[in-house]
């Protein structure tokens, strides 16, 4: 059945931690982790509440694989509503926070109310409790882990906790685990911090052995991880190369959104390429690459471990960043980089670790920095106001305006509101590079048309992974589509989101899927759980998470016109590259999409829709 | 014609030294090469020839044989890869 049955509600207010049996009707119909947890908080939450407010609820939850064999069953989401968007914020993580909770005989954590003061909850298999956290509040993600490790004198102990961004409500504070592992996007830590709740820190020690037919479930999975083998990109490009190994790609492409979206192609994108973490640096002759790092269970190991040059400026007094840590992903590269005109390997690496160490998005925050240097340019913002010069291409803009977010000083209180708040307060909400409320990851939707239909309909917010587009549209994976067109994208589309909308509640990394199809995730869940999980249930499953999400959001306030891209992408044409001359089609796709998708003029489900997914 | 290969990923250990930190190998060509003459001219192994790109546009297996370069365009080829 490979779930535990067992949830942990814990209420903040009253200080209680009570188990109750997990909701099988439910789990037959969301599965887990996204899905379940989703389902959860839509039914017990008010989709208008404030996302700050005690009355908000926030949701650690893992799916039936995680803790398993099969291949990157380590995954773990938290669902809340976000308080960057105020829609639905379901953010995933890996490392081996997820497969901890899971061995300590739990689905799910769903924390509601506020405590009175800093707290953090404590599991190690039945023994649950919340520990006064006073002595926490005011720590880094790092010194948190470390510290809680040193309590319970257990190295083995994973703590999933916020940093001192999450207490200062920055708006896109993440939760991480493992050091460097993020549920990083829409403000989940914000959430947290707002509860007082410092860090859920488990131990489990029961396994996962509730598996409805072991050995098939062997046999398939080891099929299955030889197929991730044998792949060229998940057995040899991700582990090499990472995620980085796109900055070159897309660049050459010309959809590398550039300067706040003011280009689609970076002069420096080289310099800050996975083929540069590879190669010796100038300074020191040493390559920022160390080593690649799996999650739990994971096969491919796409992970990046880097160290900072410590000559590097921004180090060069500070030796604790001088060691091993979480290195350079793709996202974060580019929005610390490309959005920011920032070429400069080793800034960026100290960037990245801040916003691990004090657990914020990259994306998010690198991104504001980008409409906070065109506002510095057009005079609007001034040195002054600012604390430093802040052109485009600064680097030390860009790694001062990173230490004063993570702090919550001065600015970097302004900036941690996100770009949509910050350009409104200045008068200029157009240059907010975000779609409801959250910032565009690093693909251009002028050059890949139908990532501009992933960002408008994203569920929540702005995001690459909810429709991943640029495996077929540039990646040929599984098929290759024309990115600079519109044809054929909002039914792309809709398969992307409801197929990834069931890999998130699996327990998987969606990266499997650049070798895997859903029907290679189908077998693994039919051998682990009882009943049926037949590809049709599979594909209305996906359908059915997606439409839940998309009604919360309804519920929340969000309509037609929240589904759209900013102006620049719809009137500034991309200057140079294949896509020179084009803008985004979003305005020709979105009555496609919603009619693919059976709902009204207004993005609103129809009432069949709805009957026919069981909503 | 003066053209330019790019080799990324794995493929660039098939670059000269000095056209390794820019993954740009500037090179004269007859006129009339296409992209599967310097697939070829320089033995990149092809199941490691994935993406291939003239000037940013994507170049499908098929038509690589028959795709003339002209000058000053740009080759870019990467094995499979992905990200995200």
């Amino acid at each position: 059945m490979a779930w535990t049955r067992k949830i942990l509600r814990v209420n903040l207010t009253d200080r209680t931690c009570t188990s109750e049996p997990l909701n099988m009707d439910w789990a037959h119909d969301y599965l887990g982790q996204r899905g379940l947890a989703t389902k959860y908080l839509a039914s017990e939450i008010d989709p208008k509440v404030d996302p700050l407010s005690p009355d908000n609820k926030i949701i650690w939850a893992t799916g039936p694989l995680t803790g398993t064999m099969a291949s990157t069953g380590g995954r773990y989401s938290v669902v809340t509503k976000g308080p960057l968007t105020g829609a639905i914020a379901c953010s995933n993580s890996g490392g081996y926070f997820g497969a901890e909770l899971k061995f300590a005989g739990w689905d799910m954590v769903i924390i509601e109310g506020r405590a009175s003061s800093p707290v953090y909850l404590s599991i190690e298999n039945d023994k649950v409790e919340l520990r006064d956290a006073s002595h926490l509040w005011g720590k880094t993600v790092w010194e948190t882990e470390g510290q809680i490790k040193s309590e319970h004198q257990d190295p083995q102990v994973r703590v999933s906790c916020i940093g001192r961004t999450g207490e200062n409500g920055v708006l896109y504070a993440a939760i991480v685990n493992d050091l460097h592992r993020a549920a990083g996007r829409s403000g989940v830590g914000a959430v947290a911090g707002s509860k007082n709740l410092k860090a859920i820190a488990v131990r489990g020690t029961l396994g996962v052995g509730n598996i409805a037919n072991p050995k098939e479930f062997m046999k398939v999975t080891f099929e299955k991880k030889k197929i991730l083998k044998e792949n060229a990109v998940t057995g040899q490009g991700l582990p090499t190369y990472g995620t980085q190994v796109l900055m070159n790609v897309i660049n050459e492409i010309g959809a590398m959104p550039t300067r706040n979206h003011k280009d689609v192609q970076f002069e420096g994108a080289r310099k800050i390429s996975a083929e540069a973490m590879h190669e010796p640096r100038e300074s020191d002759g040493k390559a920022q690459l160390i080593n690649n790092q799996a999650c739990f269970g994971c096969t491919i190991a796409c992970g990046r471990i880097s160290k900072i040059d410590a000559t590097h400026y921004t180090v060069v007094n500070s030796p604790k960043y001088w060691g091993a840590s979480g290195g350079l992903e793709y996202e974060a590269a580019w929005a610390l980089g490309c959005a920011n005109g920032v070429d400069d390997l080793d800034a960026l690496q100290y960037a990245t670790m801040l916003c691990n160490e004090d657990g914020f998005d990259p994306i998010s925050f690198g991104a504001t920095i980008g409409a906070v240097m065109e506002l510095y340019e057009m005079g609007v913002l001034t040195k002054e106001e600012i604390g430093i010069e802040a052109p485009f291409g600064s680097a030390k803009a860009l790694t001062y305006l990173t230490e004063i977010t993570a702090r919550g000083e001065g600015f970097g209180k302004i900036i941690g509101l996100g770009s949509k708040r910050l350009c409104e307060k200045y008068g200029h909400p157009e240059l907010s590079m975000s779609v409801k409320g959250q910032e565009f990851p690093a693909y251009d939707a002028r050059a890949v048309q139908g990532m501009g239909l992933t960002y408008a309909t994203s569920n929540r917010g702005a995001c690459h992974l909810r429709s991943y587009t640029i495996s077929s549209e540039v990646l040929g994976i599984p098929v290759k589509t024309d990115p600079l067109t519109t044809e054929g994208k909002p039914a792309l589309v809709k398969a992307f989101q409801d197929a990834t909308a069931v890999v998130d509640s699996t327990g998987l990394c969606v990266f499997t899927t650049f070798a895997w199809a859903l029907s290679d995730i189908q077998p693994q869940l039919q051998a682990a759980c009882e009943g049926d999980w037949s590809m049709e249930k599979l594909d209305l499953m996906g359908e059915r998470i997606w439409n839940m999400e998309r009604q919360f959001n309804n519920a929340a306030g969000f309509t037609r016109k929240d589904d759209d891209l900013p102006a620049r992408l719809k009137t500034e044409a991309a200057k140079v590259g294949p896509a020179k001359g084009l803008v985004s089609g979003i305005d020709k796709m979105i009555p496609e999409y919603y009619d693919l998708r059976g709902w009204d003029p207004e993005g609103r489900p129809t009432a069949e829709t709805v009957a026919r997914l069981g909503l | 014609m003066r053209v330019t290969l790019k080799l990324y990923a794995s493929l660039s250990d098939h670059l000269p030294d000095e056209a390794k930190r820019t993954n740009e190998w500037p090179m004269e060509v007859a006129d009339g090469t296409t992209v599967g003459d310097l697939i070829d001219r320089h033995q990149l192994p092809k199941r490691l020839v994935h993406l291939v790109l003239v000037n940013g546009h994507y170049i499908p297996p098929a038509s690589r044989d028959a795709h003339p370069l002209v000058e000053n365009d740009v080759l870019a080829i990467w094995p499979p890869v992905a990200g995200g």
